[in-house]
């Protein structure tokens, strides 16, 4: 990933995460959206639509395609082989 | 009678589906916990997301609705949609990569190959083992009280356990991986229409419709704070941003990754997963709250939704949506019943030259074996012994995984960690857990009850370790906070000071950065390949 490219996925994920603790809707009910949602529910009911928002353009902009086509079988299988007691 | 026999057709269906797979079984341990690695893209998602729903997201969220009102969703469900999603893309996606590539199938053996050390991995290995199965008997005790309590009693807790634990066995057993990821389909489908078809027929039969209910909390001084968080310290639901690090550090959470075909099957995942936790949260919070105007004074609010459903729904889909929250118990059980097993077999078993002895198919016997022995003794240990030691050892599960997280990250993004670092962390992750588990027993006593501010437990050390209603914090902030901020720092600091892996192994898991500089392998923390262990 090109430095601009991991700063602007840095910038969005921090965004996002710090969006999360609403402060401001803490004490609130009201409005009440849709007639029976407490704001503070549908801003987080909202928050879930926005991670959603924010990992397609993760997927569109940072998606590691290096991983698409790993190197073939190298080094398979070395999981069961006992590697000696190191 | 009726909600007894539509679940009983659910069971029934599940054990075809997994009958089904055992036909297309290959005996060799790849195919068996893996699926050979053959699992496509929708299937994965609806799998992986089975695999980390449990019970909880169903009863236990309404029911903590019910206790401390609408901030549950934030505190859990919103947390989870963007840290869950973030550490599958990042380290998921990795973790795939490197088990195709070198054919790990588990994080332990991950571990031991990328820091060549038998010790680390099965000092994580015994961690991991000691926090999961924990979790495993909670959700055979969750199915045996959700049958109870759907047939109002007449399936007796025992027995209920027993239905849970035997479909689960024979699921995991016959089928492995593949039974398990086709059941998954069926299950997650099943309860992620629970909530949408839940809020529906609730409404259906209210009078006023749910506005009028909201407003009546709302102007009740008494039951506004259910719509605020204004009983919720603003530290602790920070504090909770740090839980869903364990999500991709549950093993079961970890083999599930291993089993994709392709790693373009995590973007579907990583999009979809904020919206199902939503489909099942949403609605079940929203219920735990309005539950506490339509039943209220419930003794364990735990049963709000049940305690709904057989009072405003139609009995047969009371039965259907019985089945869904049975399916949210199942669907993760045997992902962590097949989870246990993989371990053992492949860390232990297959490790130590039980496979070189006995070969592919004994690998697969030993593993059906110890899911059969797994299963009984996890059932016999649910019915006798109290619900409440495991409710505890789960949450202090889900606190160490998180803390095991930093351990993870330096594993497949830097490249100068050690094992000594890995070491450490796991370390001062198993000791801050004994720390909390002692501050928590010896606190019960003091502990302040729901709305009553946090009270000291060791007078000298002032605030440093205060007691809530339901936990044990640190300057206020959950365990979590400390464990996985020290984690991270321990890891980095032990790993500074001591000798780094091998060249031949950083070669291996770091490829692109270490293949052209031929003279940064003399440089300060690259070993020599001279000095490398044989691989």
């Amino acid at each position: 990933m090109k430095a601009a490219k991991a700063l602007l996925v840095t910038v969005l994920v921090v965004v996002v995460y710090f969006l999360h603790q609403d402060f401001w809707n803490w004490k609130k009910t009201d409005p009440l959206v849709f007639g029976f949602l407490p704001i503070g529910l549908a801003y987080h009911a909202g928050y879930s639509i926005l991670a959603s928002i924010l990992m397609a353009v993760l997927v569109w902009i940072a998606w590691p395609k290096h991983l698409e086509e790993p190197d073939s079988e190298q080094g398979r299988p070395s999981s069961d082989q006992p590697q000696g007691h190191r | 009678m009726i909600p007894v026999i539509v679940v009983c057709c659910y069971l029934v269906i599940i054990a075809v589906i997994g009958s089904v797979a055992f036909r297309k079984t290959q005996a060799n341990t790849e195919d068996f916990f893996l699926a050979n690695r053959t699992v496509g893209s929708m299937v994965f998602f609806l799998s992986l997301f089975a695999t980390n729903m449990t019970a909880f997201a169903i009863l236990g969220s309404s029911g903590q609705a019910y206790r401390q009102g609408v901030g549950i969703y934030g505190l859990m469900a919103s947390s989870s949609s963007l840290v869950i999603p973030l550490t599958i893309f990042f380290i998921g996606t990795k973790l795939w990569s490197l088990g195709k590539k070198f054919g790990h199938q588990t994080q332990v053996a991950f571990f031991r190959d990328r820091w060549e050390c038998s010790s680390i991995g099965t000092v994580i290995f015994i961690l991991s083992v000691v926090m999961l199965v924990p979790y495993m008997i909670i959700s055979i005790m969750g199915g045996g009280r959700v049958l109870t309590d759907i047939s109002g009693g007449r399936v007796v807790y025992p027995l209920g356990c027993a239905v849970v634990a035997l479909v689960v066995t024979a699921n995991v057993f016959f089928g492995g991986m593949r039974g398990t990821v086709w059941v998954n389909i069926f299950q997650t489908l099943l309860f992620l229409l629970f909530g949408a078809v839940a809020v529906g027929v609730i409404s259906h039969s209210l009078e006023g419709g749910f506005g009028d209910y909201i407003s009546k909390i709302a102007g009740n001084p008494k039951m506004r704070f259910l719509l605020t968080r204004e009983r919720m310290p603003e530290r602790y639901f920070w504090s909770y941003t740090f839980i869903p690090l364990s999500s991709i550090m549950f093993p079961h959470m970890a083999i599930m990754c291993f089993a994709a075909r392709k790693v373009t099957a995590f973007k579907r995942t990583v999009v979809l997963y904020p919206l199902a936790i939503m489909a099942i949260w949403l609605p079940c919070i929203f219920l735990g709250v309005l539950g506490t105007q339509l039943e209220p004074g419930l003794k364990n609010p735990d049963g709000i939704l049940l305690h709904l459903l057989s009072d405003h729904a139609p009995v047969w889909l009371a039965g259907i949506l019985g089945a869904g929250i049975i399916s949210a118990v199942m669907g993760s059980d045997t992902h962590q019943v097949l989870a246990v097993s993989t371990m053992f077999t492949k860390d232990v078993f297959a490790y130590y030259g039980g496979k070189d002895r006995y070969g592919e198919k004994g690998s697969v016997l030993f593993a059906r074996g110890f899911i059969l022995a797994v299963t009984i003794i996890a059932y016999l240990i649910a019915l006798k012994t109290p619900e409440s030691i495991f409710e505890l050892a789960v949450r202090f599960a889900f606190t160490g995984f998180a803390a095991m997280a930093p351990v993870m990250i330096a594993a497949l993004f830097w490249k100068r960690s050690t094992k000594y670092g890995a070491l450490a962390s796991t370390l001062w992750v198993a000791g801050w857990l004994l720390l909390t588990w002692y501050a928590h027993r010896i606190s019960d006593g003091i502990a302040p009850k729901p709305g009553q501010p946090a009270v000291i437990i060791f007078s000298a050390l002032g605030h440093l370790f205060e007691r809530s209603t339901a936990n044990v914090t640190v300057f206020g902030f959950l365990p979590v906070v400390p464990m996985v901020l020290g984690s991270a720092a321990v890891m980095v600091l032990f790993s500074l000071v001591t000798p780094p892996p091998s060249r031949a192994t950083i070669e291996k898991y770091f490829p692109k950065e270490s293949a052209e500089p031929r003279d940064r392998a003399s440089a300060p923390g690259i070993a020599q390949p001279a000095q490398a262990p044989a691989p």
